[in-house]
């Protein structure tokens, strides 16, 4: 199939593994792209994409902006700090109003978990699920694996594990469902109150010894620890996180293996790993970044494919 | 649905030695020439070409490229089957180069349209040819004509021509097919 199966990317949760065998390749294409001396390619020059950020956002803003830009779309940016929410107005009206300037597609952050879904049963246009709450984060955990099915070849049968602050993280949750989904075994590593209960019910090793997650897993991908999400003390000090959940690269030295290092940004260098490690060789956060503009032009341009003259 | 066969094995033969014939006639050394292939069919035939260049006169260090126009077509989101991406490897700058398109058929010109926007993406060439097996007469949507063209034929509408290639489908043959 060259299309996807669903109308709207809310999360990884609702995709099949050929639509992200669709995705990938298509992203492919796009990572060839822009790496031409002309970067840019005329698919969308007809679609509208509004930009709806009603939570902070510098690294995946940037992102699904430059991607929609080398699709040629013309796009709208909304950032809720500078709008008419602050004066009271409702997500739907919101939407509406941008809706009415004829956007053909919506990409939405929100604070608010499920409010992608919401609006895609309210507004008649394609919904590109930037980050809900503590949800989901589909198109960090698409360019996650992407990332390291270019790192290590395939997806399948590699161990991953996610360390760090798993309670508040959509990143962990979309990348679970990805990983699973494409057949690699995923732990989890972190502080018990970090760690959701139940976890383990969709499928994740849960380990609370770090030295053992990383002898064990191919790959790391290390979370921020999400402190204006917490309305509660869940360790100690940051100064007994980094000593028990932090990376460097002593420990990195001290494995009997060289396993891939990810981070989704933004670093907290010196917290949850140091700068030797994420400056390392065998780090490819910053070829998640690229990888990161390549994976959202594939999923705007395949929701775009949707959308009949 | 019948099938009628257009040119044979040994036609397709000396076809593909005369326009190697002509791209050295007007190209010579290929110093400042470079082939592009279109994705997905017209690489077979550039292919071959290249084999022949190489085999008959010697010249091997022809600068090849493989260029998609999946994302440069015009009827995005008018097809009720969307097609799928192929890849696209130039890796040079065609700056100043001749540059000469191949294609199987030329039918509407749109592909073709497409490859002249797709190709500026690599830099300004200082010329574009192109080269196509098979020219459809009297089908053209866009004025857009062969520099170099294997075999005229004139097929109406709902006909189809086909190219077959050894490499893919066993055998070389160009087949009209009226469904």
């Amino acid at each position: 199939m060259n299309q996807l199966s669903v109308q709207h990317l809310i999360g990884i949760k609702h995709l099949k593994k050929s639509d992200i065998d669709l995705i990938f390749k298509t992203a492919d294409h796009f990572k060839e792209v822009i790496n031409r001396p002309i970067k840019k390619v005329p698919s969308l020059r007809d679609i509208t994409i509004a930009n709806l950020f009603f939570e902070n956002s510098t690294r995946t803003k940037l992102s699904f902006e430059l991607a929609e830009k080398r699709l040629s779309a013309d796009i709208i940016n909304f950032s809720a700090s500078q709008s008419s929410v602050k004066k009271g107005e409702t997500l739907i009206d919101t939407a509406n109003n941008i809706l009415s300037m004829k956007v053909d597609i919506i990409v939405m952050r929100h604070p608010s978990v499920g409010a992608c879904d919401f609006l895609s049963k309210h507004v008649n246009a394609k919904i590109v699920n930037a980050g809900d709450g503590t949800h989901e984060h589909p198109t960090q955990a698409l360019l996650d694996s992407f990332s390291i099915r270019e790192k290590l070849g395939e997806v399948k049968g590699k161990k991953i594990v996610i360390i760090g602050d798993i309670l508040h993280s959509r990143v962990a949750l979309s990348n679970i469902y990805a990983l699973k989904l494409q057949g690699a075994e995923v732990m989890v590593c972190g502080p018990k109150t970090l760690i959701p209960k139940y976890i383990e019910s969709l499928g994740v090793i849960v380990e609370t010894n770090l030295k053992k997650a990383l002898n064990w897993c191919d790959v790391a991908n290390v979370l921020r620890v999400q402190n204006e999400r917490m309305d509660i003390n869940y360790f100690p000090s940051t100064r007994e996180y980094t000593q028990l959940f932090g990376i460097n690269k002593t420990l990195l030295n001290s494995l009997d293996k060289k396993i891939v290092i990810m981070h989704p940004g933004p670093i907290n260098r010196g917290v949850e790993i140091t700068s030797d490690v994420a400056d390392a060789d065998q780090s490819i956060i910053l070829n998640q970044v690229e990888n990161g503009v390549a994976v959202r032009m594939a999923v705007i341009y395949l929701l775009a494919q949707q959308i009949k003259q | 649905m019948s099938k009628k066969l257009l040119l044979t094995e040994k036609e397709i033969h000396i076809i593909l030695q005369r326009l190697a014939c002509q791209l050295v006639e007007n190209h010579q050394d290929f110093k400042t020439t470079v082939l592009i292939g279109i994705q997905p069919r017209g690489i077979f035939l550039v292919n071959r070409l290249v084999q022949i260049l190489k085999d008959e006169y010697q010249l091997s260090d022809i600068k090849v490229g493989q260029l998609d126009i999946t994302f440069y077509r015009d009827d995005f989101r008018r097809r009720e089957d969307p097609i799928a991406a192929n890849t696209t490897n130039i890796n040079f700058i065609v700056e100043n180069k001749n540059v000469v398109l191949i294609d199987d058929v030329l039918f509407s010109g749109r592909s073709i349209r497409a490859a002249l926007t797709a190709i500026q993406s690599f830099g300004r060439p200082s010329s574009i040819e192109l080269l196509v097996l098979i020219d459809r007469r009297f089908s053209r949507h866009l004025p857009i004509q062969p520099d170099y063209r294997g075999r005229q034929v004139d097929v109406i509408n709902k006909e189809k021509v086909m190219v077959n290639w050894k490499e893919k489908d066993k055998k070389d043959a160009v087949y009209i097919i009226n469904n």
